[in-house]
C-alpha cells in the first residue's frame, strides 16, 4: 500500500497532489487547483486551471470577474477527471450551493478531502454524501464539544417570535454573503414568511446567482427607503460587518441578529452587540464532526484547519489515527 | 421550564429597558400559573437555591466526559454553567422536558442526595438553553440585568395597573402569587396589603424648571429641606416586625442591624440612610461601605455606623397618615421623632425662608455643618398627600450646580442597542506629570449621555476621523497637546478610589458641554480635581 502522503502533502500554497499535480483550495496562485467551493479564503483568483463545480465557477466569476483564472474545467456533482492516472471526484458537501468534497483516487488508495461541509439539509444546496475512504481529511471549524448547533427550524422560529413581540422594531440579520444569507431567507419562506425582504446591496449578487441555480428566494427588496418607519415589523439581511455600521442608522431601533456557529457562546454574542443571536452554521458541529469520521472510519484522520486539537483528542480516544495539518489561511466565519 | 428559560436567553442579552419589559409582560401574561410566578419569584430575588455547587455540576459532567475536553471548553467558554450547558452529553431516553413548576418543587421537598439525582435527568431531558437556565436557578443568582422592580413593573402591565399598587400589596404576598395573577387578570379581588411590616409605595420628587416653575410657585405654599447625600429607605415596625426597605421595597433589613435595632416604634418612617456620626452626617463614600454587603461585620458597625435622617411619616401607632396634608404629617413625624431614644434616628430640618431669591442664596452657599454636604434642596408643597410614584407639582428637587471640568476625550467605544453604529462611550482624561516631567493624560472618567443626537453623530465622526488604534469595540483616540477633542464634564461629586488609576472616581459623570473651539493642552490639571476633593473632604 502506498503512504497516503505520496498522494496528498501540506505545502504553504495548500494541500498538494504529486502525481496529479494540482493542489486543493491553494491559497496563492497556482498552475492547478481543484477548489470545493466558493467561500473566498478557499476560492482565489489568479490560478491557471481551475476545476471545481459549475456553481463553484459561476460564483467564482460573479466574485472576481469573468477571467479569474487562465482557464476553467466546470466538474458536475459526481463526475470524475483524470489524469496521470489520478482520479478526482466531486461529491456534494453541503456547505453552500456547488459546495464539494474533492475525493482523489489513485492507485487503490482513496482520499477525501471534505473542504467545508455541514450534515444538516439546506434547502439551497444537494446534501453532504458520505464516502467510503482511507483517508478523511476534514475541516475543524467548530471542533469542540461546546458547539452543538440547535436545529435550525427552532432558530427561525425565535426570530420570527421576535418580530411578532416588537413589530415596532424593525429586525436586522447578520448573514454572510455567500450562503448563509440565501439559506436563512429559503428558511423563513419555508417557514411561511411570505413577506418581502430586504437585503443588503452586498448580497444582490449572489441572491440573482442562486435564483438562476434554481433556489428560489420570494420577494426580495433592496434596503433602502426614505422612511425610517417603513421598515418597521420587517425583516433585513446584511452581511455581518453591515450590522454595526453607519448604514445600519436607517432602520428604526433594529433588533441586532446575527446567524453563525459562533453565537452558540453567549459572550461572542455579547462583543458584538447582538441582541438575538441565531445559532445557524454552514459547519459541521462538534457532534457531525465526530459521527462523521464515526460514520467513514477511515484508515486515517487529518485535519485542515480550525480547533483541530480538540478533534484529535477525540480521534485518539476513539483509536483513529489522526494528524493535524494545521493548513493555515482558512478563516471562514470569523468575526467579521 | 422551555418558556422560562428562553426568557432568561433573551433577557440577558438584551439591554433596552423597554424591550425587557416587553420580553417579561409578555411571559407574564402567557405562561401558565404556577409557572409565572415561580419565574417572578426567580426575577425579584424570592426563590433562590444552592441546590448545586459547582463543584457537584462539575464532577456530574466529568463523569460522562473526558475531563480534558471538558477543561478545554470550559476554558473557551469562561462560565461554568453556560459551558456545562452546551457540552452535557445527554443519554438517550430521557423523560420529556420538566416544567419550572415540577423543578422548583423538587428543589423545595427534595433531599440534597434525590435532588442530584434529579438533575441529571433534567439535564438530560432539556435542550442547551433548558440546561443553561436550569443551572443558573440551582446555583443561585440569575444575574441577567433585571431588576426587582422591573419585573413588578412588568407583572403590573399585565393588569394593567401601576406598579405602585403591585409594590403595596407585595409584601403580603408568597411565590408563585396566584393571587396577584388573579387580581391582574381581573378574576379576584386586590389581594389584602395588611401585613405588618410592609412597605409603602415611596413618593418621589419632580426635578425644578428653574426658568419655568418658580415664576408659577409661590413660596408660602412650600417647605424647603435639604436634599441628603445617602439613601432613600423606609423604615418599618409594626407588630414586632421590623424591616428597612430601599426605594423600590427590597428589603436591605440585614446588611443594617444597627438600625433595626433602633427601630424601637409603632410606624413607619420615610427618610434618608446615612453614615452618622457624633460630629454629624458622613460622605457618601462612608455610607458605600456599608451597601451591597452580604454580611457586616463588627468592626464595620462601629467605624460606619449607620442612621436614618426622617423625613415623612408614612403610619403611626397603626393609622396609616398618608392622607393627611404634608403640613400634618410633619408635625406628627416631630413629636414622633422627639419621643425616640436613640441617636441613629434623627430630624431632617425645614429650612426657612421668604422668598426663591432667598433660598437660592442658602442653595448657593449652604450653612456649615451638614447641609453642606447636601446635594440641593428639596421644596414640599404644605397641604400635599404622600401620593405614590413622581406626581408633578406637590414635590420638587433643587439640585446644586454640578461640578465642571475640562477633560479630553481618550478612547471611545460602541453603544449598545440603538447606539451600536455609534461610538457614544466616552473615557476622558485631564493633565498630569509622567515621572520623566513630560504632559500625559490620565482617565479619570466615562460618560455616555449629556449630548443630543445631533452631537453624537458628530463625536462619532471625530472618533472616526480620528482614530490611532482599536481594541475590539473599543478606539483611541488621538490626543495629545496639539489635537484633541475637550469635553465639558459634569458631575456631582468626587472620591478617592484606588481601583482608578487618577485615585479619584467621579459621580454620575455626563458631558455638559463639547468644547470644539477649546485646544487639548488648555483642558485641566488632575491637581484641579485633586483640589476639589480637598476641599469636599475638608468642608
Amino acid at each position: 500500500m502506498i503512504r497516503p502522503e505520496a498522494l496528498l502533502c501540506p505545502r504553504p500554497e495548500g494541500l498538494y497532489c504529486a502525481p496529479g499535480d494540482f493542489f486543493v483550495d491553494p491559497v496563492r496562485p497556482v498552475t492547478r487547483a481543484v477548489v470545493t467551493h466558493g467561500h473566498a479564503d478557499h476560492a482565489r483568483a489568479g490560478h491557471g486551471t481551475v476545476i471545481a463545480t459549475p456553481q463553484t465557477l459561476a460564483i467564482m466569476a460573479e466574485r472576481y470577474g469573468a477571467d479569474f483564472a487562465g482557464s476553467v474545467q466546470p466538474v458536475p456533482y459526481g463526475q470524475s477527471v483524470g489524469r496521470d492516472g489520478v482520479d478526482v471526484t466531486l461529491v456534494p458537501a453541503g456547505h453552500v450551493l456547488g459546495s464539494a468534497q474533492a475525493v482523489v483516487a489513485w492507485k487503490g488508495l482513496t482520499m477525501v478531502v471534505s473542504g467545508d461541509y455541514k450534515r444538516r439539509r439546506d434547502p439551497t444546496c444537494p446534501p453532504f454524501e458520505p464516502v467510503p475512504c482511507d483517508v478523511f481529511i476534514s475541516e475543524a471549524t467548530f471542533g469542540l464539544p461546546v458547539f452543538r448547533h440547535p436545529d435550525d427550524g427552532h432558530e427561525i422560529a425565535k426570530l420570527l417570535r421576535s418580530v411578532q413581540q416588537f413589530p415596532e422594531r424593525s429586525h436586522l440579520v447578520g448573514a454572510y454573503a455567500l450562503g448563509k444569507a440565501q439559506r436563512i431567507i429559503a428558511l423563513l419562506r419555508e417557514a411561511g414568511w411570505d413577506r418581502t425582504i430586504y437585503v443588503h446591496g452586498a448580497l444582490d449578487r449572489l441572491n440573482h446567482l442562486y435564483e438562476k441555480h434554481g433556489v428560489a428566494l420570494g420577494p426580495l427588496a433592496p434596503a433602502t427607503s426614505t422612511t425610517k418607519q417603513d421598515f418597521a415589523g420587517q425583516i433585513i439581511i446584511a452581511p455581518p460587518g453591515a450590522l454595526a455600521d453607519r448604514w445600519s442608522r436607517r432602520f428604526p431601533d433594529p433588533v441586532l441578529a446575527f446567524a453563525s456557529g459562533w453565537m452558540q457562546v453567549r459572550a461572542r454574542a455579547r462583543q458584538r452587540g447582538v441582541e438575538l443571536p441565531l445559532v445557524i452554521s454552514d459547519h459541521a458541529d462538534w457532534d457531525e464532526l465526530t459521527a462523521t469520521v464515526d460514520e467513514l472510519r477511515p484508515g486515517e484522520l487529518w485535519i485542515t484547519h480550525g480547533r483541530e486539537e480538540a478533534l484529535l483528542r477525540w480521534a485518539q480516544l476513539h483509536d483513529i489515527k489522526a494528524r493535524a495539518l494545521a493548513l493555515v489561511g482558512y478563516e471562514d466565519e470569523t468575526e467579521d | 421550564m422551555r418558556a422560562f428559560a428562553e426568557l432568561l436567553d433573551r433577557l440577558s442579552l438584551t439591554a433596552s429597558r423597554n424591550a425587557k419589559l416587553v420580553l417579561l409582560r409578555d411571559h407574564f401574561a402567557n405562561a401558565p400559573d404556577p409557572d409565572r410566578g415561580w419565574a417572578l419569584a426567580a426575577l425579584t430575588g424570592d426563590l433562590v437555591f444552592d441546590a448545586a455547587k459547582p463543584a457537584f455540576i462539575r464532577k456530574a459532567v466529568e463523569a460522562r466526559m473526558d475531563p480534558v475536553l471538558f477543561g478545554w471548553s470550559y476554558d473557551y467558554v469562561g462560565d461554568l454553567a453556560e459551558t456545562v450547558a452546551l457540552v452535557w452529553p445527554a443519554r438517550p431516553g430521557a423523560n420529556r422536558e420538566p416544567e419550572l413548576s415540577e423543578v422548583v418543587d423538587a428543589l423545595r421537598g427534595a433531599s440534597r442526595a434525590e435532588v442530584q439525582r434529579l438533575i441529571e435527568g433534567w439535564l438530560d431531558a432539556l435542550d442547551a438553553t433548558g440546561r443553561w437556565a436550569l443551572l443558573k436557578l440551582m446555583t443561585g443568582g440569575l444575574r441577567i440585568g433585571v431588576s426587582a422592580r422591573l419585573a413588578k413593573t412588568a407583572v403590573a402591565a399585565v393588569g394593567p395597573v401601576e406598579v405602585s399598587e403591585v409594590e403595596e400589596v407585595w409584601h403580603a404576598l408568597a411565590p408563585p402569587y396566584d393571587d396577584l395573577f388573579a387580581w391582574l387578570e381581573g378574576r379576584s379581588a386586590r389581594p389584602t396589603a395588611d401585613a405588618p411590616g410592609r412597605f409603602r409605595p415611596v413618593m418621589l420628587a419632580q426635578a425644578i424648571d428653574e426658568a419655568v416653575d418658580f415664576g408659577k410657585l409661590d413660596p408660602a405654599d412650600y417647605a424647603a429641606e435639604w436634599k441628603w447625600d445617602g439613601i432613600r429607605v423606609q423604615a418599618v415596625s409594626e407588630g414586632g416586625v421590623r424591616r428597612l426597605y430601599t426605594r423600590t421595597g427590597d428589603d436591605i433589613s440585614r446588611t443594617f442591624p444597627d438600625v433595626i435595632e433602633a427601630l424601637d416604634f409603632d410606624g413607619a418612617l420615610d427618610g434618608e440612610l446615612l453614615v452618622l456620626r457624633e460630629d454629624g452626617m458622613a460622605s457618601f463614600a462612608d455610607l458605600q461601605q456599608r451597601l451591597n454587603r452580604k454580611s457586616v461585620t463588627d468592626k464595620m458597625l462601629a467605624d460606619f455606623p449607620a442612621g436614618i435622617r426622617a423625613y415623612d411619616l408614612l403610619s403611626d401607632g397603626g393609622q396609616d397618615t398618608r392622607a393627611l396634608p404634608f403640613a400634618q404629617r410633619r408635625g406628627r413625624l416631630e413629636a414622633f421623632v422627639g419621643a425616640l431614644k436613640t441617636s441613629r434616628i434623627d430630624l431632617s430640618p425645614i429650612q426657612p425662608f421668604a422668598t426663591w431669591e432667598e433660598l437660592a442664596a442658602q442653595r448657593r452657599q449652604p450653612p456649615p455643618g451638614d447641609p453642606a454636604l447636601a446635594e440641593g434642596l428639596m421644596l414640599k408643597r404644605w397641604d400635599s398627600v404622600y401620593e405614590a410614584g413622581r406626581p408633578k407639582g406637590p414635590w420638587f428637587k433643587w439640585k446644586r450646580d454640578p461640578f465642571l471640568i475640562d477633560a479630553v476625550l481618550m478612547y471611545a467605544q460602541r453603544g449598545h442597542g440603538k447606539r451600536s453604529s455609534f461610538y457614544s462611550d466616552y473615557t476622558f482624561g485631564v493633565w498630569s506629570e509622567a515621572v520623566d516631567g513630560s504632559r500625559v493624560l490620565t482617565p479619570v472618567g466615562k460618560a455616555y449621555f449629556g449630548f443630543t443626537d445631533e452631537e453624537l453623530k458628530e463625536i462619532d465622526k471625530y472618533v472616526r476621523d480620528h482614530t490611532v488604534d482599536r481594541y475590539g469595540p473599543v478606539r483611541a483616540v488621538r490626543a495629545d497637546v496639539r489635537q484633541g477633542l475637550v469635553f465639558e464634564v459634569a458631575f456631582e461629586g468626587l472620591q478617592r478610589s484606588t481601583r482608578h488609576k487618577s485615585g479619584v472616581a467621579m459621580r454620575f459623570p455626563r458631558i455638559s458641554r463639547i468644547r470644539w473651539d477649546k485646544p487639548a493642552g488648555e483642558a485641566d490639571e488632575l491637581a484641579t480635581l485633586e483640589r476639589m476633593l480637598a476641599q469636599m473632604e475638608g468642608r
